[in-house]
């Protein structure tokens, strides 16, 4: 199985991102590095509009992950409720 | 009155196929192969266009919106680190000369890929791609443009940022590396131009170049760079994925074309490789605080994720690409030699370089425990031992160029690192000379294209690199400060070791008035 990534500038606004990212996919790792937080997952990774909600408490659009995303490895699928990272090997 | 809207929105994918299905039309004036003269000649079999699919789905709306919030956030940055003197807060003044080969080398790339994204989407028959590099042609230009501007601060007050993003990469002499680089691609036709740079500099090795250079900047209090810098990366994701969707649709559209996107993969992933050794040299040598060494970066970006991905794309039949054998033992040398060749250069470079000190050599023999101590660390000491009797030691010739990647002949044997790596090939009678087995097969592919490169050293033993009127048959005339004066380099301010510069004067002056009461 092939690790898939996602990496968000560390700032406010991806905290909560972050937090949902972890609780979503149990075994999950985070990777703090300067001024960048990544998190590593084995095949795939979930990102849920509704978690992301829940924690800051109004509408959310995944596209606005775009304002705060540096990096991605993996094959995207996203839609209005999920956006999903996975390797299909 | 507010209308209460009945009609319940569209979702994503529909909002996305309203963009890119159906929009096309028919040529009637002219047939579709006049229309889109370059999308046969390379051989890539397209039937369907359809099965295009942008997983990202961004509509045109939604990019506005939020590209014009990133430049919102970018531009009050860069307002808060000029009125609070920014340029202070950095570990260092060396760490300038990282900024200053970004400015030089990365920033005028950005400008060439918008173009070159505008004439991929001019040149692709389907509407998904089209719209896809068209978002990308517009993110490019708006990074050159973001790098220049915050990168203009540091023009206030230090050496070499003058000329850097325009009149430079034209001249200098180790600027040809990455631009050739773009050229060979630019060059190229559609499909290739998209393996080049949508999938291997971007895919590939975007990481390796973005990741490194931004914490780099933020581990050395570079506001400027880290804020265009992630704010430059938000879009990479985007073209990351544009990129490896362009080389399924392509291995899924016709089985014929997979020899000709191997060819390229293998092609590019050297290319890109060769251009990266300037980031390896950055990396260890370049940053007054480390992040991490190039061997680690490049295990971590390429070996791993590069790994996966090839493991993904085997489904297809693409192999992973043989230069990466080399890539493996390069990986603990290359930083080095290019730096030592940087460094016996330095009067010839729009930068300054320096030797490394005690603790720094301390550092990379730790991270290269294999080759640091035993090849270069004696290097660096002889040279330093030069430079303290005053006999600081700058090659007075010009070194033999890679006909393909441009990079001095500085490379070593695979199997024998205390020997210079040379390849040669014949073409219409005469001989070319190449760094490594990839650049040579290169050659060899195409050595109707490679003949024509601009290379430097070449172009300043036949006299084309000299300002306008300049007679060198006068007495005492000085090949070097003539090229400088060509290249807008100021000898003795912009060139030459750190040590005794004036962006180091000046730096140390600064901050000593802004830590005290004079």
């Amino acid at each position: 199985m092939s690790t898939v990534f996602i990496a968000f500038q560390t700032n406010e606004d991806t905290r909560p991102i972050v937090e949902s990212i972890l609780a979503d996919n149990p075994g999950s790792v985070l990777d703090e590095q300067p001024a960048m937080v990544k998190i590593n997952a084995e095949g795939s990774l979930v990102i849920k509009r509704e978690s992301i909600e829940e924690r800051i408490g109004r509408d959310f659009d995944l596209q606005e992950l775009q304002i705060n995303l540096i990096t991605i490895s993996g094959h995207l699928d996203e839609d209005d409720d999920t956006f999903t990272l996975s390797w299909k090997n | 009155m507010d209308m209460k809207a009945n009609k319940k929105k569209l979702g994503l994918k529909e909002k996305y196929a309203h963009m890119t299905r159906g929009l096309d039309w028919e040529t009637t004036y002219q047939p579709k192969e006049k229309v889109f003269p370059q999308a046969t000649f390379e051989g890539i079999k397209v039937h369907d266009w359809d099965k295009w699919e942008d997983p990202f789905r961004l509509t045109m709306d939604a990019y506005w919106k939020y590209q014009a919030e990133k430049e919102r956030k970018l531009y009050a940055v860069l307002d808060a680190f000029a009125q609070n003197n920014g340029h202070l807060g950095l570990t260092d003044a060396r760490y300038l000369s990282a900024v200053k080969l970004f400015l030089t080398g990365i920033s005028p790339l950005e400008y060439v890929a918008h173009r070159g994204f505008a004439a991929a989407g001019r040149n692709f028959p389907g509407v998904g791609p089209r719209v896809a590099c068209l978002m990308q042609s517009i993110d490019e230009v708006r990074h050159a443009q973001t790098q220049i501007h915050a990168l203009s601060n540091y023009n206030k007050f230090y050496e070499g940022f003058h000329a850097g993003a325009t009149h430079q990469i034209e001249r200098v002499w180790y600027l040809s590396v990455p631009k050739s680089f773009f050229d060979d691609a630019f060059s190229a036709g559609p499909f290739e131009w998209m393996i080049a740079i949508g999938f291997s500099f971007e895919y590939v090795l975007t990481n390796l170049l973005f990741v490194p250079f931004m914490s780099g900047a933020a581990y050395n209090g570079d506001m400027a760079t880290v804020t265009f810098g992630f704010s430059a990366q938000s879009d990479e994701a985007r073209h990351m994925t544009l990129g490896l969707e362009c080389i399924k649709f392509m291995l899924e559209q016709d089985p014929d074309n997979l020899p000709i996107v191997q060819k390229w993969i293998d092609k590019w992933a050297w290319r890109g490789i060769r251009v990266l050794s300037l980031v390896a040299t950055m990396m260890d040598y370049m940053l007054p605080k480390r992040v991490m060494s190039w061997k680690e970066a490049w295990e971590i970006y390429f070996e791993q994720n590069g790994g996966a991905l090839f493991n993904d794309l085997a489904k297809y039949g693409i192999k992973v690409p043989e230069c990466i054998t080399q890539c493996t033992v390069d990986k603990e040398h290359i930083s080095h030699q290019i730096w030592l060749t940087l460094c016996t250069h330095g009067h010839a470079m729009a930068l300054h370089t320096w030797l490394p000190n005690a603790d720094e050599m301390d550092w990379l023999s730790a991270k290269y425990p294999n080759t640091f101590d035993k090849y270069y660390r004696p290097r660096f000491e002889k040279l330093q031992e030069l430079a303290d009797k005053g006999e600081r030691f700058y090659a007075n010739t010009l070194p033999m160029l890679c006909q393909v990647c441009q990079i001095p002949m500085l490379f070593t044997e695979p199997d024998d690192p205390t020997k210079i790596c040379y390849r040669e090939s014949e073409y219409q009678g005469e001989k070319y000379h190449t760094c490594s087995d990839g650049c040579k097969h290169i050659f060899d592919d195409e050595p109707e294209k490679y003949i024509q490169a601009w290379l430097p050293v070449h172009q300043v033993y036949m006299g084309n690199c000299w300002p306008e009127g300049t007679d060198p048959t006068v007495e005492g005339f000085n090949p070097l400060a003539k090229y400088l004066e060509w290249c807008h380099i100021e000898d003795g301010k912009d060139n030459c070791d750190y040590e005794g510069s004036s962006d180091q004067a000046n730096f140390a002056a600064w901050r000593g008035v802004a830590t005290q009461n004079v």
